[in-house]
Formats: structure tokens, sequence, C-alpha cells
């Protein structure tokens, strides 16, 4: 936060003085108010402390509405680059019977067949039902690479605004006009249809409800003090029940609330509520794919066998014979062991993977060499051999995939391909769990391939040759049992689930179902980012505690502040409790009030970035925070508004 | 320090005693709460009340039968009051003024045991035994049961909003616990030489020639159920300040340990209710370091005897008995105001200015110092969900309490808590300082004076029902507010607590991990008991100024 943003963020303060606006946080209403009876007092009966009172009542809601406006201002910017993605454009829309018309894209409907060529930009949001094509999506998700969008499948989604960049497509629309995705997009970043959170609401009510508490303190001590023969005038009432009030969260919680959703967008999540920031927080059980969130989802080779009777150099050669012309990450991992590179000998014929042989290898100067699954290649050679068995038994036993090589009709042995689990995961998880989060390993593999892996990165939980069904009886189960379930995924086939979990994040690369049926679209569709989500939704959690602590500690000092002012003229010996030793009653009122104001905006750039979390226990995290935030709320207006009172009584009349 | 040794002395015994007793009272009450089965004479209550024991009610149910209940109890008490003189055992005393009818009926009710009267000077027999000694029984077995009703309602896990039998908990409460305690307890009360008897007046001739009349009656047993039940009403108006009530040190302790009894026994019991024992040690720890405190500050401020008065007499005895002494005095005075009790054995007025403000915050706190019986519990639970919602977000998650979520509609009714005392009170001194009538009936003038009134509001809006004394409070105006107060005071609250107690029960009950904000450690012990003095604190920080605050400063 800058000078320049405070002053972009001042006209949108300024407007929300309108109190209409104000209705949806009481606590801000009350200062309004307030400061409209002390104006109209200072109108009618003059003084320094009526006017420097009123001004900084003014100010407090100004900077009340500043907060909002600075955190509404940080998606503003965002939303001018998407905008631009809405320009009207033509599209080219298909009737049925085949032919093309040309229509604004503005008129598109739901269902429309559009066709999109090379260079063209897509004028809606939709799925590919026709043709395979390279597309720009940098617009929106900030990745420069192209991506392959082809019909059919789970690469099938297309987003409105980005650009085709090869080949032809058809695109069925799939939103309304003004509900596209980017329109989401826009309306989040720029926090214009907020919706408030159930958590949020909920401090709301609480906050109301000290309010209205602190009315009745206020007004009960009107006439109390009256009998005490210390009258006090409505001016100072109203600068204590605005010093009271819980200004400072009341102030900052939308904006507390905005920020959270910008620290997931600037992180490429979109969250499409509010609500499933928070439930994030809450989350119990986190769901993991395996492949590409826990290991990165190729296996390797980390490790030779060779049969009695075959030395290590001969299956080396052979395994690297068969795999220097094989491009795919298993062959080139077979390489990468080996450690030697020779280049593929001349004449050399390579055999692909396929399907139904389940082999690949090489045919060079009539020696054939083969590699592949177990049976396959035991097919192949014609025969088996005892010793191979417990070699691949061996290698399955502990989670990795036999590889069997062979050369003519002999047996070599085993190369143990490994599903290498993800640097730094194990740490993440032991972090999870002390956090109070069970991660749990989703993946297709076998029973032993998956308990294996799951020990090595370090999950509570694994579940084997998992179905879109069974991962959707495995959330049903956890939230029967009181648990909040967070998963990501992006196939058609996840939808269901993604939209059973209280936290679901879809791919973005995934298909149009999983989009719309996750909570939460991850832009760059890196899965880990769940755990990301999850820590943002706790930071927010927190700073609303924090800030709210913080509040109400507040208002020990200024009782010590303005109880004394008030009353020691009627009674001096209540000087002993002026332990600010505070230079005038009016100065230590206004003091208080100044402190209140300038308190919401010294805390705007702690309640936008959120306040510093590290993942821990919830005692531990307790503990600091308690530290900080609630013994600090009691002692730092002790030390402000002295230092207040030592500006605040220089000026005359004070 | 020779002053300081029987103070502390004092102290250690009443420690080891309830040490020794609370753990087994309290299993005990969690048994009498939860268990299916019926006593013989208690189906025999159920059969004449026309009630079903086994039935499950829903909270809004339950509330009814506990509104039904305790206006039918009004009703009865304020028909006796008016009808005094043709009813036996009168004593030849006439009837009762309709407000101050209203006020005693309201008073014995709900629990508070405001007295404007004097006992031995308006009151038959019949009166003081089947009115209000039965109150004394039934008032306290309704804030248990409303407290066991909301212990069950956080055990419970989809429990559709029901929260168990109402005249269930009734009738237990006054068979199981408050009867035989209560027999045992007067027992060593009469040991200890308190009156028991059903004698008309006795006059005697003092030495000096002039005649006096020494009232009698069965005092032991209404004091014992006073004090066990945290009711207050005293036989005589002095009090236990009374020698045939409260005759030694002894039976001052015994007293203080009756009324501390139940409150620490039920917090014991919440935590075996809840199927988490620490649960209950946390609120046991929470209420007792907040008495600790007071009991600290009190005896201090008595011993100390700050003021122009006490420092000239060496003492600051006025007002309180030689055979309790100020530690005795202060104890009592502590204990009284933290359990809702309300019995006193030294006149508050007479207190130094800042025993008498801590004795009057001890009311202000909400009665959570054990407080009263039963109401004590859920005035504290209600103020651990508040603090759960104020400083749980902090662990990163939405609250929760035991497992139940608390959310907006939870919020509301916790803070309609909240808002309902404070409310009730400060709009309460505001009537009573402005209004004429409420002002004729103030002593002094002053912060002194103010404090009267103060504590007076205080005492009725928090059904604790000790008098500072120095007030007349016994006029239409005062009877009619205070009344008013204790009603709302106690009803209202009740009604939070039950629709509360609901809906946890209709919730699911979440299980807890490392990420739930533990509320049986030491530090939510910690917070609790700040956010007690801090949140509560701060509604009375002005009046407090006013009174006892500017008082001792001057």
């Amino acid at each position: 936060m800058n000078a320049l943003t405070l002053r972009q963020a001042l006209p949108g303060a300024l407007r929300k003085l309108d109190p209409r606006e104000l209705v949806r946080t009481p606590v801000m209403l009350v200062v309004w108010l307030g400061a409209l009876l002390t104006t109209i007092l200072s109108v009618t009966d003059p003084s320094v402390l009526g006017w420097s009172v009123t001004v900084w009542l003014w100010l407090t809601v100004i900077f009340g509405n500043l907060a909002e406006s600075v955190a509404e201002g940080r998606g503003k910017a965002q939303a001018a680059s998407l905008r631009a993605l809405q320009q009207e454009t033509t599209a080219f829309r298909q009737r049925t019977d085949g032919s093309v018309e040309e229509v604004p894209s503005t008129s598109l409907r739901k269902d429309d067949l559009v066709v999109v060529v090379a260079g063209q930009r897509i004028p809606g949001d939709g799925d590919v039902v026709e043709g395979v094509a390279s597309v720009d999506e940098s617009a929106v998700t900030g990745e420069s690479a192209p991506v392959i969008r082809e019909s059919g499948g789970d690469r099938s989604a297309v987003t409105g605004g980005t650009t085709v960049l090869s080949d032809r497509i058809v695109v069925r629309i799939t939103s309304e006009p003004g509900q596209s995705f980017v329109d989401r997009m826009i309306a989040l970043v720029e926090g214009s249809e907020r919706q408030r959170t159930p958590n949020e609401v909920a401090l709301n009510v609480l906050l109301s409800a000290l309010t209205v508490c602190f009315l009745a303190v206020v007004g009960s001590l009107w006439f109390v003090a009256d009998f005490s023969g210390a009258q006090q005038s409505v001016l100072v009432l109203t600068a204590l029940l605005v010093c009271l009030i819980p200004t400072t969260i009341g102030a900052l919680l939308s904006a507390i609330g905005i920020a959270g959703m910008d620290r997931l967008v600037r992180r490429n999540v979109l969250a499409m509520s509010g609500r499933a920031v928070e439930a994030a927080g809450d989350v119990d059980v986190l769901l993991l794919d395996k492949t590409g969130t826990i290991t990165y989802g190729n296996r390797r080779a980390s490790e030779l066998l060779p049969l009695d009777g075959v030395t290590q150099r001969e299956l080396a050669d052979a395994a690297l014979l068969a795999s220097l012309a094989d491009e795919t990450p298993e062959g080139r991992s077979i390489v990468d062991l080996v450690g030697e590179r020779p280049d593929v000998p001349a004449g050399a014929v390579f055999v692909e993977f396929s399907a139904s042989t389940r082999m690949s290898g090489l045919d060079v100067d009539g020696r054939s060499i083969r590699k592949g699954a177990a049976s396959a290649v035991t097919a192949w050679v014609g025969r088996t051999d005892p010793g191979l068995d417990v070699l691949v038994q061996q290698v399955s036993e502990t989670g990795g995939t036999p590889l069997v090589v062979a050369e003519q009709d002999r047996l070599l042995g085993v190369v143990h391909l490994k599903d290498v689990v993800k640097e730094g995961m194990r740490e993440r998880f032991d972090e999870l769990r002390a956090m109070g989060i069970r991660t749990v390993m989703i993946t297709g593999d076998n029973a032993v391939t998956a308990k294996a892996i799951a020990a090595e990165a370090g999950v509570d939980d694994v579940l084997a040759e998992a179905t879109p069904e069974d991962k959707l009886a495995l959330i049903r189960k956890e939230q029967t049992g009181g648990r909040m379930v967070a998963m990501c995924g992006d196939g058609t086939n996840d939808a269901p689930a993604l939209a059973q979990a209280d936290v679901g994040v879809a791919m973005n690369t995934g298909t149009t179902a999983a989009k719309e049926a996750g909570n939460m679209v991850d832009l760059d569709s890196d899965p880990t980012k769940l755990i990301d989500v999850v820590e943002i939704g706790k930071q927010l959690l927190i700073t609303r505690g924090a800030l709210t602590t913080f509040s109400v500690a507040n208002d020990v000092a200024k009782y010590f502040a303005v109880l004394p002012a008030m009353f020691v003229v009627a009674f001096p010996g209540i000087d002993v409790l002026n332990v600010m030793r505070l230079s005038s009653p009016e100065s230590a009122i206004v003091s208080a009030v100044v402190f209140n104001a300038l308190i919401i905006v010294a805390l705007i750039p702690l309640a936008l970035r959120g306040v510093h979390y590290k993942p821990a226990s919830a005692t531990a995290l307790l503990r600091r925070n308690l530290l900080v935030y609630g013994v600090g709320g009691l002692v730092a207006p002790f030390v402000g508004i002295k230092l207040l009172d030592l500006v605040v009584s220089l000026i005359p009349g004070l | 320090m020779s002053d300081l040794a029987p103070a502390l002395g004092q102290l250690a015994v009443l420690v080891v005693a309830l040490a020794v007793s609370v753990p087994f009272l309290g299993r005990y009450l969690a048994h009498v709460y939860t268990s299916p089965k019926h006593l013989r004479v208690e189906r025999a209550a159920y059969r004449v009340l026309r009630v079903d024991p086994d039935a499950d009610q829903h909270w809004r149910s339950y509330a009814m039968s506990v509104l039904g209940f305790s206006m039918v109890g009004v009703l009865v008490l304020y028909a006796f009051g008016r009808l005094q003189q043709h009813l036996p055992l009168s004593l030849g005393f006439g009837p009762l003024t309709p407000d101050g009818s209203w006020n005693t009926a309201v008073s014995f009710v709900t629990n508070t045991n405001w007295q404007w009267y004097s006992g031995e000077a308006a009151l038959g027999h019949l009166m003081q035994m089947s009115g209000l000694t039965v109150q004394n029984f039934v008032s306290a077995a309704v804030g248990m049961a409303v407290a066991a009703a909301f212990a069950r309602g956080l055990a419970r896990s989809g429990g559709h909003a029901r929260v168990g039998s109402f005249f269930t908990d009734l009738v237990r409460g006054v068979v199981r616990v408050l009867l035989p305690i209560s027999v045992l307890g007067a027992a060593v009360l009469i040991l200890l030489g308190v009156v028991q008897n059903l004698a008309s007046n006795a006059d005697l001739t003092t030495l000096d020639g002039a005649t006096q009349v020494l009232t009698g009656g069965p005092v032991a047993s209404q004091e014992a159920i006073k004090q066990l039940g945290t009711n207050g009403g005293g036989f005589y108006n002095v009090n236990a300040a009374h020698p045939f009530e409260n005759p030694t040190a002894l039976s001052n302790l015994v007293s203080i340990y009756l009324m501390l009894l139940i409150p620490f026994a039920t917090a014991w019991s919440f935590g075996l209710i809840v199927k988490d024992r620490r649960q209950g040690l946390a609120v046991l720890s929470v209420m007792a370091t907040l008495l600790t405190i007071g009991v600290g500050l009190l005896t201090w401020a008595e011993m100390a005897a700050p003021g122009t008065a006490p420092q000239l007499a060496g003492a600051a005895m006025e007002g309180k008995e030689a055979r309790f002494g100020e530690a005795g005095s202060a104890l009592f005075a502590a204990v009284t105001t933290g359990t809702s009790t309300g019995a006193v054995n030294s006149m508050h007025d007479s207190l130094t200015a800042p025993g008498g403000g801590v004795a009057l915050f001890g009311m202000m706190l909400g009665e959570i110092s054990p407080g009263g019986v039963g109401s004590g519990l859920y005035g504290m639970l209600m103020l651990a969900i508040l603090t759960v919602f104020l400083c749980g977000l902090m662990v990163g998650r939405t609250p929760e309490y035991l497992g139940k979520k608390i959310s907006q509609r939870e919020i509301v009714l916790v803070a309609a808590y909240v808002l309902t005392t404070p409310i009730l009170l400060l709009a309460g001194i505001a009537v009573a300082v402005t209004a004429s009538d409420g002002v004729a009936g103030l002593q002094e003038s002053g912060p002194h004076g103010f404090t009267e009134a103060l504590y007076a509001v205080a005492s009725a809006a928090n059904n604790n029902g000790s008098s500072f004394g120095g007030l007349t409070s016994g006029t239409p105006f005062w009877n009619t507010l205070l009344g008013l107060l204790m009603l709302f005071g106690r009803f209202l609250p009740m009604l939070i607590v039950l629709a509360l107690a609901g809906r946890f029960s209709a919730q699911q009950r979440l299980p807890q991990s490392a990420g739930t904000l533990p509320t049986h450690r030491p530090l939510f012990v910690v917070l609790l008991t700040g956010v007690a003095l801090v949140v509560v604190g701060l509604n009375y920080v002005p009046v407090l100024t006013l009174g006892p605050i500017v008082e001792s400063l001057s």
C-alpha cells in the first residue's frame, strides 16, 4: 500500500459515506450517526473540542471506507485487463444445416455452435465438440505456452476471450451472456458482487451486539452522571461511544474478506464464493490425487536386478539399447540410470510400445531386445523362470513396477520402475498433520503399490484402485462423520465428487462440468495448490479473529483515557486513574478519538496482507496470536494515546 | 500477620473440604441427570404431576415447562402473601401489599430471594415454610435442570433439538440432591447451635427490665437450603448475621461451604455429561480463579481497611459481627456475591468502598464465580462460547465448542444472552436514579448513595438477592422495578440457554483434531478468565467508576 493506492481509493471512500452503504456494517453506521450529531452540536455551539471530535469522527468513517476501497482497488486493475477480453467480436455461428452466419458475440446463447479458426478469439465459454486446436490462454491464466484443446475427453473446455492459434474447432457455447467465466472473474476480483460469508455475518452480529451494549452503557451514563452531579455533554458521550464500539474490526471486516479472495486470485485460484474460502480454513481431510500431486506422475527406473547368471553389465547394456529410441519418460529414465548415452546403432529398428503387445524394444544386427510387462515378455520369450518370478514379486511388493528385459530367448532381469514422490511433500504433510488435517491419497494403483507410495510420501491414508464412485463414497463417509473435505479434480467423472466436497478445486485444463461442479478453479492447474488454498483460508480467519481481539482489548485503555477526563472535574480524586498522565481532559478525549481513527489506517496493510501465518497446531497458533493481538491490543493504545496527547495538547484551546 | 493466619486457615479448610467433596458430588450429579431409572417416590411424583418422566422434550416444550411451572409458583406465592391473614400459622401478621407480594413472589421463584421486608416481622411460619422454603428447593432445582439440559444439548449429536424432560430433572434435583444434602446440612447446623422450632415468639425480660421478643422458628431447615440452593433469603432480617441463623465461626464456614458445593460440583458433572472430564475441570478452574480474585481483593480491602472511619477505629469492623471478624465477613461477602446466594453475614453497606465494589463486581460478572446452582454453569458456558467465537478464529478455523459449530444462529443467541443482563441492569439504574421515587429510597447522597442503588439493581438483575443496605426498598417503585429486573434477569437468559441447547442438540458433534481450539488447556482457562473480566467488565466500568471507585479514591 502506498500513497498512490490511497489516493486512488479516496473517491470510492467518499462515495461510501452514503449511509445506505453503511447499513451493512452497523458499527460504522453508529459512527456515522455520531459524526452527524457532533456536527450539529458543533455548528450550534462551536468549540475547539467539538470541531476536533467532529472532524475525527468523520475521518473514522472515511478511514473505514478507505480500507474497503483499497481492498477493492487492488482487483480493479485486474478487472480492467479482463474487460478487454470482453470486447464484442464477430462470431461464426453454425446453423443446424451446417451453414455459418456472422453474429455479434454478445448475441450468443447457451448451446449455440460456433466455428473458430486460427487467429480468432473464442467468443464465449464452451466445449470443443469438433476438432483439435492449440489455444493461447495467457490472457486468462498468465501462462504463455499454448495449450491443446480437443473434442471429447477431459481437454475440451475453452474460455471466452482466449485465442485459437492453429487449426479449426467447433465450440458449443455453455454460458449465457454476462455469466461467462470472465464475467464471474471480473465480479470476483472487483468484489462488487461479494456475498458476505457465514462467519463474517456471524461476526457482524456479535459486533452489532457489542455496539448495542455500549449504547446502553453510554445511554445509562447520561442519567447516572447527571445523578452524580457530573453531567456530561452529548458531545463527550458520543466520543466515548465511538471509542468503545468495535470500530477497528468493524471498519476492516469487509476489507479482510476482499483481500482474502484477492490473495487467492494472486495465486491464480478463483473462488466462486467467499464461503468456499472460509470452508478451506475448516478442512479436516484433504483428498489428493497421487499422480501429479504427490508423485511426479512418471515412473522412473531406480534399480537393475539381473537374474542369476546374468551380469549387471549385460542387463544394463540390453536395457540401454532397448530404451535408446524410447522417448517415453520411463525409457529416458532407464538411460539416465545407466548413465551412458551411446548413439542409436545404424539400421536399428525401434519397436514401439503398444497396448496389445505391452512391450517396446529394438531390433538390430539380428538381435531382438525387448522390455515390458512381465507377462508380455515371458510370453514373447516363450518360457518363464522361477528366479524371475521372485524378482518381479519383490519389485511389486515395494510398490514399484517391474519391467522385464529379454534378448532373443534369454531372460536377463528386471528394471525396477518407481513412482517418485515430489520433494518436500513429506514435510508438507507433516505440517498439515500438525494443523489437524488428514491427507488421503487417491490412486488407481493396486493396494500394494498404493500403500508403499503412501508410506514413502507420509500421507495418513490411501484409497487404492479408486473409481470416481469410490471417491464420492469416501467424501460422503467423511462428511457423515462431520469432517470437511477438500479435493481437486479435472475430469468430467470427477464432477460429482467435486460438487460433494466442501472445497472442490477444479483444474482450469479440466472439463466445463468439472469447473462448474467445483467451487474454485485453479488457473495454473496445479493440484498441489490445494494446500495453499487451505492455508489462505486459515489466514483469512486468523486475521479476522486477531483484529477482533485487538479491537476489544483496546477498550481497556480507552476507558483509562476518557473516564478520568469525564469525571475529574466533579471528583478530583479520580485523577489517579489517569495513568497515562494525559495533559487535559479535552486533550485526553481528542487523543482517544484520534487514536481510534488512526489505528484503522495503521491496520489496513495488515488486513490486506493477512496476519503472519505459519502452519502449526491450534494451541501454538492461539498462544502466539493471543500474545501479539490480545496483549498487544491491551498495551498499544496506552502508548498510542499518550504519544498523540503530546501532539494534541499543543493545539490551543484543548 | 496474626490476623492473616485465621483468614488463611479457614480458606484452607474450605478448599480441602470442597476438593474432597466436589468430584464425588459431581459424579453423583452427572448420574442423577443422565440415569434412565426412576425411584419409587419419584414415580409417585410423576403420577401426581401427570407427566411422562421418559419424555424427551423439544427445547421449546422444555422451556414452556420451565416458564409454566415458575409462573404457577409466582401466582401461588403472590396469593399466599395477599391472603396471609386468612392462612394458618400466620403469627397474626396481615397481608402484604400488592407490590410487596409481587416482589416477594418473583424474588423467591427466581432464586433471587431479595427481601424488602423483615422476615421475622412480616411473614408467618406457613409463608416462610410452604411458600418460601418450597421455592428455595424448586427454584434451585429449576436452575440445575436448565444447566443439565444445556449440558445434554452439548453432549448429543443429531438429537433433533431434544434436551430431556424438565419434570424429571426438577423432581430428581429436589429428591436426589437438594433434600438429602439439606437435611444433612440442617442437622449439622442444629448441632452447631442454629435454632429449629415451631414456637411462637417468646417475650423475655432483660436484665435492665426491658422486654425483648425472641423469634424462633424452623430456622436451620431454611438455612441449609438457603445456602445449598444459593437462594439467600434469611429467616431473619439481618440474615446470616443473626446469631440464631449463624451462631459461630464454624457455622459460618459450613454456610460458605454449602453455597459453593453445588455450583462447583455442577461444573464437574458437566465434564462427565459431555464425556470429557477435562472440560468440566477447565470451567471449574475459571470459576475458582475468579472467586479467588474476589476473595483476595475483598479480604485485602477489609483487612487493610482504607478510608477515614476504619483508620480511626483501627479496623473496618462497622457492620460486621465480632464472631466472624474481617476475614470471615469478607470471605462470606465474596462467596455470597460470587454464587448468586445473596445471604449476608455483615452489612455490605458498611464494607470498605473497594470491598463493596468487589462484592458488586462479583454480581455484575453475571454470577459465574462459581454462580448460582445451575445458572453459574450455563452462564460460564455462554461466556466460554463467546470466548471461542471472539478468539477461536485465531487458530484459523470457524469457531466451535465441544464439536459444535458457532455460526450465525448460535451467535445471535449468545449475543442476546450477553446483552440481556447488562441492558436490564443499566436501564434499571438509569430509571432508578432519575425517578424521584427511586432517589427517595436512598439513605446517602453522593457516590455511596449511588452505590446503594446500583447494588440493589445489580443484585436483582443478576438474581443475587443480597442487599447493600441503606436503601429503603419496600416502596411500590423499588418493589416493582426490582421485581421486573429479577423476572427478566432470570427467565430471558434461561430461554436463550434452552434455545441454544436445542440448536446444539440438533447439530452433529464434530470430531476434534489438532487444528481445533482446545478448550481444556490452561491457556483457555486464562483466556476465558480474561474475557469474563474484560467483556463483562467493560459494560460496568463507567457505573462502577461513579460508585465505589470514586468513593475509594476520595
